[in-house]
């Protein structure tokens, strides 16, 4: 565990990407508790670009973006991690089933992943909530959850497919193992990386999907969230006139955790990939050849 | 030919799929959507237009099966029924001024997005740890987990708002008619720049990461050392024998990225006020236009099939394989 760690806080992009996802997590945990106050209370006049007293400017509410954005932080973290989680269960228990048990199980959800994977998103989702009308943070998780699981189910598909034909799998069913033993067992423990990796992704997707899906105005206005923040903002038109602070704000605050979030998969995947890790080592061997070559011409030719 | 074949055919199937869903929404709903309407809607809709209204939803009566045929016939013969934010216009009229302006946007913006991010992966991967490579990889990661609506409102306040140097909504000009004119056309192409670029610039880094990705890997298999050791250049082996390989899983990549592409226009139309099948759909649920968000969900659809066929017979024409089998 402690080596594994080691070779995880080795890789600069994952380091950097989960600084920043714990930043934020920590800010949606103790950020609220800190401020205690509400974020939708009137503290100054509207449209007041950052000072001293409102760090990070007002509203055309007179409400504090600074206020907004932390308890946004914790909305928008809850609701990715909770559709990510949704996401990860369907993706997972899907792929297993069709990559172990194959056969009509297999075409089945092959199949269906395919045509899920084929629909536009975002178009449906907005639909769906169009006929749901202004949607809870909680519905709009829910709803992304279970639209979104295709792209996980079909990776750990594959990957259940090849662990399936290794000799240890066979083995394990010549003894005549149980499915559940060998799915928890077998199975399951190297699916987790590819788990992870849907999971971040997952959280990542959510996250945006939901702000978009709010700046759209298909969010419950009166919920503090980064996505209502934007809509709110587009509605005051606080860009025409110049209320940079009230659209930068949460927007930065959406970029962050998908760039945070982003460098920790790519991280995972040049921890899991070698031929995508050893890159600056080799280009560093490349560079002191080619030195050492040109000090031996230089050598030669004196 | 098979694989076309099967390929449309699983369109086909993943079409009635949607249409099926876009039937079973309305009904899954709490309440008649109908009634939601009219309880919103100030303004009362002549009997003929409710009428069709109900007919397109197909709550008038009859049991399930029967309205599921009504509804599948409608489908296929584009008969979408009336709008009714933009009555009196059928949903036909309005998507159909609607979508050559997404696929004015959607469209290039993905062609750029391939190519500049395939080429640009291609390098990367080529002198891989170099300074292209530390620079663009990890831009294209930050660029990619940034939302379009994000990149939009950010490109529409610094070029549109704050300097004033392109236009900051609508597709040209609106005192200009639209004609093969040098002058409507500038128009169009100025009002283009802001959203077709925003647009790119979100989907760039993807098909940028998954190119490098392919690259590296297909650089390490025995066949381009082969090509290095017989002495071909650089540039043939880069090329020829890397990259022509490599771009067969950025292909699928752009395949599967479709549908988020019309997504991330969808966004993009809103922040920009761009006539595009995104705005209307915005205006659509703005008013709690059923009937117009229904067709847009079924057209969407069909345009994002009908690009991953594009797609698939691009794959054809790049596996060789598949010509074969």
């Amino acid at each position: 565990m402690y080596e594994t760690l080691k070779v995880f806080l080795r890789n600069r992009k994952a380091l950097v990407g989960l600084m920043i996802v714990l930043l934020y997590v920590a800010v949606a945990i103790f950020g609220p508790m800190i401020l205690n106050l509400d974020p939708m209370q009137r503290v100054g006049r509207p449209h007041q670009a950052p000072n001293a007293e409102e760090w990070f400017g007002t509203t055309r509410m007179g409400r504090d973006v600074f206020a907004q954005v932390i308890y946004g932080t914790r909305t928008s973290l809850a609701v990715g991690f909770f559709a990510g989680t949704i996401i990860v269960l369907i993706g997972t228990c899907l792929g297993i089933a069709a990559g172990y048990f194959g056969g009509w199980i297999d075409e089945v959800v092959t199949f269906f992943t395919n045509v899920v994977l084929v629909i536009p998103q975002l178009p449906l989702l907005l639909v769906i909530a169009a006929f749901m009308g202004q949607t809870s943070p909680v519905v709009i998780a829910i709803i992304i959850g279970l639209t979104s699981w295709a792209w996980g189910a079909r990776v750990t598909r594959s990957q259940t497919l090849t662990l399936r034909n290794r000799e240890y799998i066979l083995a394990s069913e010549l003894i005549g193992e149980r499915p559940t033993r060998m799915i928890f067992v077998e199975l399951l423990p190297n699916l987790l990386s590819i788990i992870g990796f849907n999971l971040i992704g997952s959280v990542t997707y959510t996250i945006i999907t939901q702000a978009t899906l709010e700046f759209l105005g298909l969010g419950n206005p009166m919920s503090v969230s980064w996505g209502t923040m934007l809509y709110h903002a587009q509605n005051t038109s606080a860009i025409s006139i110049g209320a940079w602070w009230e659209v930068l704000v949460p927007a930065l605050a959406v970029a962050g955790i998908g760039i945070g979030l982003s460098l920790l998969n790519f991280g995972v995947d040049e921890i899991s990939n070698p031929r995508l890790r050893t890159l600056g080592t080799v280009a560093a061997a490349v560079r002191t050849q080619k030195k050492l070559d040109q000090q031996r011409l230089a050598e030669s030719n004196a | 030919m098979s694989f076309v074949l099967r390929r449309v055919a699983f369109y086909l199937v993943a079409f009635l799929v949607a249409a099926t869903i876009n039937f079973i929404l309305p009904r899954l709903m709490p309440g008649n959507p109908i009634d939601v309407l009219f309880a919103q809607q100030a303004t009362t809709l002549p009997a003929e237009a409710r009428a069709a209204l109900i007919e397109t939803f197909g709550f008038a009566s009859g049991p399930l099966h029967l309205q599921f045929l009504d509804y599948m016939k409608s489908v296929f013969t584009g008969d979408l029924g009336y709008s009714i934010r933009f009555y009196p216009q059928t949903v036909n009229q309005v998507l159909a001024y609607a979508f050559p302006w997404t696929l004015l946007l959607a469209g290039t913006a993905t062609l750029l997005a391939f190519c500049i991010g395939s080429i640009i992966g291609t390098y990367a991967a080529w002198r891989r740890g170099g300074l292209l490579d530390a620079v663009a990889t990890p831009l294209s990661l930050a660029l990619q987990a940034t939302p379009a609506v994000v990149i939009a409102l950010t490109a529409l306040f610094i070029f549109g708002v704050a300097l004033r140097w392109l236009p900051t909504g609508y597709a040209f000009n609106p005192s200009l008619d639209p004609a093969w004119s040098w002058r409507y056309i500038s128009s169009v192409f100025v009002h283009g720049l802001m959203p077709i670029c925003s647009l790119m610039i979100v989907f760039v880094g993807g098909y940028l990461v998954t190119m490098r990705n392919n690259m590296i890997g297909q650089l390490g298999e025995d066949h381009v050392t082969m090509g290095l050791a017989k002495g071909l250049t650089d540039r043939r082996v880069q090329f020829n024998y890397a990259a022509r390989n490599a771009l067969l899983p950025s292909v699928t990549s752009l395949g599967l990225t479709l549908g988020a592409i019309l997504g991330g226009s969808l966004v993009t139309e809103v922040v920009f006020n761009y006539p595009g099948l995104g705005q209307t759909l915005y205006l659509g649920i703005v008013t709690r236009d059923y009937p117009l968000i229904q067709g847009q969900l079924l057209i969407m659809t069909f345009a994002t099939l009908l690009a991953n066929l594009a797609v698939d017979l691009l794959y054809v024409f790049l596996d060789p394989r598949l010509r074969r089998a």
